[in-house]
């Protein structure tokens, strides 16, 4: 594993570059430019935060060519991925780092939500803080907006830092165009087809956070991102459903646990009226046609 | 080995114990010899009869030789049981003269049924606790999303019908579900755990800390200041532990927040967030309050997270009483009582 250094000064192949990438664990980094990496001016402030940042700099250009202990090889080596994991940070809010890390996005190298409701959307690495050493890398998925740990242990071990708070953020605004179609579909706990009350009534409140929104950005003539069709429903359904007044359903109680009369209407009108409840993860809109 | 009865191990455990098995539970041979739960399953399973005596370990009546058991159990086929269906037609009425391709269509039938069974099982009081024992221990796993903090999760269908699904993970600090991280769980049919096992779980053991877990000890989290508060009939700390300020994640590009007006801004935030007054949630209560007042209407209707204020409806002390006790989940009797006054 370690015969990198023994012919480091092959000129022009980037040569440690190649083998920090493409060994295992490192699956996430793309590799820097050449060019990206000798301009002094994207490395400002780094040499403080790596030791031995020359001899690093100089591993990672592939232009290292001290003799030295293997202690102090080492030493330099873990310089070297460090101070590639703080400059990768810098680089992939580049243009051309941007763009690399679209590749590796699109070919799904950075895992797949583990969300059902996501279908394998492709993940994005990102940092919980620029600091280096204080936050493991979490994974980022576009269409939840919500943060994952990685699968494996080897990457869950990587430092946020090398990815930063910014990136998976600023591909977005750079290609909007690959903003995934936002969903409201989603899991609503049930036992024998019924809604539980307690998980139910936090969805109904949610799905009003999501009206919403959805309201305010219509107002301000932001397109919601929503699949097409959904923005349409909201003017119908106008959270007409999320309090059913009417008595009439008040013999179908069905007392999985206690709670109170208003709410097992709206949570059991649909399984007592004798149709099926639905199997799939419907939202609220269809419990208004029960009352 | 062989399929007399006082072997070590039984095709149920042999069946849970094989990989990716782990989250089955060892349904009790009473429960699969009780009809009672299994009614309806003939219909669901081919070669029924069969698969019913390779799981309960009992020799088939008509079997002529010993001989024929042992090489039935050194076949160890563990076929796909999705194909099982097209067998049934042929393979029911040749249970006579058993070849190779009827017990592996056996064996599948077996899991299938055994699967389906399972699906009852955990769904038993001792099923439940079973699951809850394995639970206790982690066998299912942790939720993957970085704001549940490893909260453990719990194997889930999202169909009850079989070859539709695999199994999911059900996590209960933020009431979603999950693929499982390891792709041997990409086979299980999330059918054998069934839509209702993982709800009904949180309601058959409410007391259980949802919000310990093995690498964060509870201390750490914000606690309500009422540990035994109920709302809707659970306890407010166990309703989605893993959501809610704090817990949502915020894009940022530079410590900047992205706006929600960007078109790149935040969209699902709703999907994490929970009110920070969980009284919110409490819709008999808030309902009872301002019933009476026809304007409240759009007012209620109108859930944006804010606590509504509190008006006292128009009408006489011992009507708002009424209501107010509307609320409580001991309410149906203290109502009837009243209104016969």
């Amino acid at each position: 594993m370690d015969d990198y250094g023994t012919e480091s000064d092959s000129d022009y192949t980037s040569y440690w570059r190649d083998w920090f990438i493409s060994s295992r664990g490192n699956e996430y980094f793309c590799e820097i430019d050449e060019e990206y990496l000798t301009d002094r001016f994207n490395l400002t402030g780094l040499n403080t935060e790596v030791p031995y940042y020359q001899y690093a700099l100089d591993l990672v250009t592939d232009v290292f060519d001290l003799d030295c202990d293997d202690e102090m090889r080492e030493t330099i080596e873990k310089s070297a991925r460090h101070l590639y994991g703080l400059v990768h940070a810098r680089y992939i809010v580049t243009t051309r780092g941007l763009t690399k890390m679209l590749e590796k996005y699109k070919k799904a190298d950075f895992g797949k939500c583990p969300r059902v409701m996501c279908n394998s959307h492709p993940l994005l690495p990102m940092g919980l803080s620029d600091i280096p050493n204080l936050k493991p890398v979490k994974l980022y998925c576009a269409r939840c907006e919500d943060l994952y740990n990685p699968k494996s242990s080897r990457h869950a071990s990587i430092d946020g830092a090398y990815f930063g708070t910014s990136f998976h953020n600023i591909l977005f605004q750079v290609y909007p165009g690959l903003i995934p179609p936002k969903s409201s579909e989603r899991y609503v706990p049930r036992v024998y087809g019924f809604k539980v009350h307690a998980a139910a009534a936090l969805v109904r409140w949610q799905n009003g956070q999501r009206d919403d929104l959805r309201r305010r950005l219509r107002k301000m003539e932001v397109e919601s991102g929503f699949k097409d069709g959904e923005d349409d429903e909201l003017e119908g359904e106008d959270d007409d459903d999320d309090f059913d007044d009417d008595d009439d359903n008040g013999g179908l109680q069905m007392q999985t646990h206690q709670h109170h009369q208003q709410q097992n209407m709206a949570e059991y009108g649909r399984g007592g009226d004798g149709t099926v409840p639905p199997s799939g993860f419907s939202g609220e809109a269809q419990m208004g046609s029960v009352a | 080995m062989s399929t007399s009865s006082g072997t070590p191990e039984s095709w149920i455990s042999s069946f849970c114990s094989l990989l990716g098995h782990e989250y089955f539970a060892e349904v009790s041979e009473e429960f699969i010899e009780d009809d009672f739960n299994l009614t309806g399953l003939q219909n669901q399973v081919a070669m029924y009869k069969e698969a019913l005596e390779m799981i309960l370990d009992v020799e088939p009546e008509d079997d002529e030789e010993d001989e024929d058991e042992d090489e039935e159990d050194e076949e160890d086929v563990s076929g796909d049981g999705r194909d099982m269906m097209g067998g049934q037609a042929h393979g029911g009425r040749r249970h006579h003269s058993r070849v190779a391709s009827d017990l592996s269509v056996i064996e599948s039938s077996a899991e299938i049924l055994y699967g389906l069974i399972h699906q009852r099982f955990i769904c038993s009081r001792a099923g439940i606790q079973q699951m809850s024992e394995k639970y206790e221990l982690g066998h299912f796993g942790m939720c993957p999303r970085t704001n549940c903090n490893q909260t453990r999760t719990l194997p889930v269908g999202l169909s009850d019908i079989p070859g539709e699904d695999t199994v999911k993970l059900f996590c209960p600090s933020c009431l979603d579900v999950y693929v499982p991280p390891n792709s041997r769980f990409q086979t299980v049919d999330g059918a054998f755990f069934g839509r209702t096992f993982g709800a009904l779980f949180l309601l058959t053991f409410p007391e259980y800390d949802l919000t310990k877990t093995g690498a964060e000890t509870a201390a750490n989290l914000p606690r309500t200041t009422d540990e035994h508060a109920m709302i809707n009939g659970v306890y407010a700390r166990n309703i989605a532990p893993g959501l809610g300020r704090g817990k949502i994640y915020e894009p940022r590009i530079y410590g900047f927040k992205v706006s929600e007006m960007a078109r790149s801004g935040p969209r699902m935030q709703w999907l994490r967030s929970k009110p920070d007054d969980l009284s919110v949630l409490d819709e008999a209560r808030r309902f009872a309050e301002e019933h009476g007042d026809s304007d409240d209407d759009d007012e209620s209707m109108s859930m944006n997270g804010r606590p509504i204020a509190r008006r006292r409806p128009p009408g006489n002390a011992k009507l708002r009483q009424r209501q107010a006790q509307n609320g409580s989940p001991m309410a149906v009797e203290a109502n009837g009582a009243d209104s016969e006054l």
